[in-house]
Formats: C-alpha cells, structure tokens, sequence
C-alpha cells in the first residue's frame, strides 16, 4: 500500500455541469431566446398547463416546446396536434433528470433563429431535476393540490430552485387538505423570492396570470 | 434514481484528473456527500459498481464515502445546530432566519491511484 499515490481533487461533481449551463445562458442571451425549465412531479398537470398557456401566448411569441421524457412521445403529440407549435421529444434514456448537455442536444433540433421562447418540460420528479441547472433563464415548477400543501418542506431544494410555483388543480381543493396559505409559508421559507401563481389548468383559472408573467419574462429577456 | 447520473459525473470528473496526473489505475475515490444532499450513499456505491468496472481505469476501484453532517445556522442568535434533527427552526430561539451552513456537498475529496 506505500506505492499509494492521493491526488486531492476537492470538486464537487455538478460543477462542470454548473459551468456548461452558464455557458448555455449567455448564448441564449445572445440569440435573444429565453428558456424556461418547468418541472414537477409526474400527473401535476405539466402538459395540460402547457397547452392552455400556449394557446394563450402563441399569437404574441415564437414559441418551442422541448419535452424530456424516460420514453414515449405521449406529451409530445398531445401538444403538437392541440397547438400546432412545435414540439420536440427528448428522450433522457432511463435518467430521471436533464442536465445542460442534454438540453443543449436538445436546442440544437430547434431552430433558433426563429423563435422567442423555448419552453423545457423536464422529467416528473421533484428530486433529481432540481440539482442540475439546465441553462435555462428561470425554473417554473408545478405543484398539484392533491400532492399536498407540505411538499415545500419535503422537497427543500426544488422549491428553493425555483423563481415562480404554480399552484394547480385548485378546483379541487375543497376535497384535499390544502392550506394555500400554510403552502404559500412553506414555499416562503425555502425561497422568500419565488412567485406564486394558484391555477386550475382543466378550467383555465390563472392562466392568464402565468401568460403574462411569460410574456414579460420574455420581454424583458430580449431587451436587457 | 439521480445515482447513477452522479455516478457517471464523478466518472468524468475521475478519468480528467486521471490523465492529468498521469495515473494508469484509480484504486480508490473518496467522495464527500453532505447528510442533506439527496444522495443515498448505498444506492451510489451500488451504481458505482455496476458502471465503474465497466472501466479499465477503475476496475476494482473503491467508492468510500465520508459523510458531511448537516449543519444550519440562525441568524437570530447566532446559534449552528443539527439540521436533520431540528430541520429549519432554531431549537434555541424557535427563529425560522436560518441557513445551511453545510451538509448539501457531493464533492470528490481525493482519489488513490495505485
């Protein structure tokens, strides 16, 4: 065991990630393209919020939409045919998250030049897509009031990634024991800065809200 | 089942710094992974396993993983105590102004080349 050589290293592993998607951002930014990362747990509603957001937004932005899934193009049709906006599937192979490697493979099917806004519905989990920065200009996640008003405290560093939350299925809340209030505390103590929007995407409700806070996202993107 | 994508990162970063050093066998890298991290450290020394002696480089190689205590600090009064047992109010002060002061790393500490 003498011949034993110790090379210090001392890095943490997501730090070239951290770098490749810094990387990623500026040129974005230089292509006047804004990327938002939306992620939730499976069944929160990613794309049934996306599709009504979409028909909202698509006579005022050139939109795309990237979906990262384990397998299947499910999502992907499902958003195609209802908005006609197009729509590429990514396929992680079996990861159970996307990182900014991958979404750059992924940008490089769109054409860019034509575009305003990329929108990424990463895989369902609340865990792993939270640790790694895609390159993306803001985190969006979704949170379904089935889930529960705790999740915040069970899963700190999504909430605490994340610049808006968006709260769905509210139509239903009279049938869980969901405190928007305690949710909202919960979301403020992992990350007093992040935005939060109650919607309903089956009914449309708040919707609009989401839209706007898109648009001028996008907006203010471009002209910085 | 983020552990085996952590895997492969900590292969990449180990491979680079194999070459670097001109190391022609790694028989052993130590890793730093916070109590908070999210990384369950049996589930990444399994993985490690499975894709590392897929490598010539780390054929044998040992995953060995010292554990990072989680530890939050209160702006209220000043105090640091355990995370996992308190979680995000001070037991000293029932103030919720605190932050991690440590226990979120997945690091590689050193590798061993034989």
């Amino acid at each position: 065991m003498d011949d034993v050589k110790i090379i210090e290293i001392k890095k943490s592993v997501f730090a070239d990630n951290d770098e490749d998607a810094d990387k990623l951002r500026k040129e974005l930014k230089g292509k006047g393209v804004y990327l938002l990362n939306l992620m939730s747990s499976p069944g929160a509603g990613k794309t049934t919020t996306l599709i009504g957001t979409l028909k909202r937004i698509q006579d005022q932005v050139r939109v795309a939409v990237m979906e990262a899934d384990i397998d299947s193009d499910v999502d992907a049709v499902k958003i195609q045919k209802a908005t006609g906006i197009p729509t590429i599937q990514l396929h992680t192979g079996g990861m159970c998250h996307l990182d900014a490697e991958m979404t750059r493979q992924g940008l490089d099917n769109v054409a860019l030049a034509d575009v305003d806004l990329v929108i990424l519905e990463n895989v369902g989990n609340l865990v792993c897509p939270a640790e790694f920065d895609t390159g993306a200009v803001r985190n969006a996640m979704i949170l379904s009031v089935p889930e529960g008003d705790d999740k915040p405290l069970k899963y700190p560093l999504m909430f605490s990634v994340c610049d808006l939350v968006l709260v769905n299925k509210v139509d239903v809340m009279p049938y869980f024991d969901f405190d928007l209030d305690k949710c909202r505390e919960y979301v403020r103590m992992r990350n007093p800065k992040a935005r939060i929007i109650p919607i309903c995407a089956k009914t449309g409700e708040g919707l609009d809200d989401f839209a706007d806070w898109l648009l001028a996202e996008v907006k203010s993107w471009k002209q910085d | 089942m983020h552990e085996l994508g952590i895997v492969f990162y900590i292969i990449r970063d180990v491979k680079k710094a194999a070459l670097e050093n001109a190391v022609e066998h790694v028989s052993a890298v130590v890793m730093n992974i916070g109590e908070v991290s999210t990384v369950v450290p049996e589930l990444l020394t399994d993985c490690w396993r499975w894709a590392a002696d897929k490598e010539p480089l780390l054929k044998g190689c040992v995953l060995k993983v010292n554990t990072i205590p989680a530890l939050t600090h209160c702006d209220g009064c000043g105090a640091e105590y355990e995370t996992v047992r308190y979680g995000k109010t001070c037991p000293h002060c029932n103030s919720e102004n605190t932050w991690l002061l440590q226990g979120r790393e997945v690091e590689i500490k050193e590798i061993e080349a034989t």
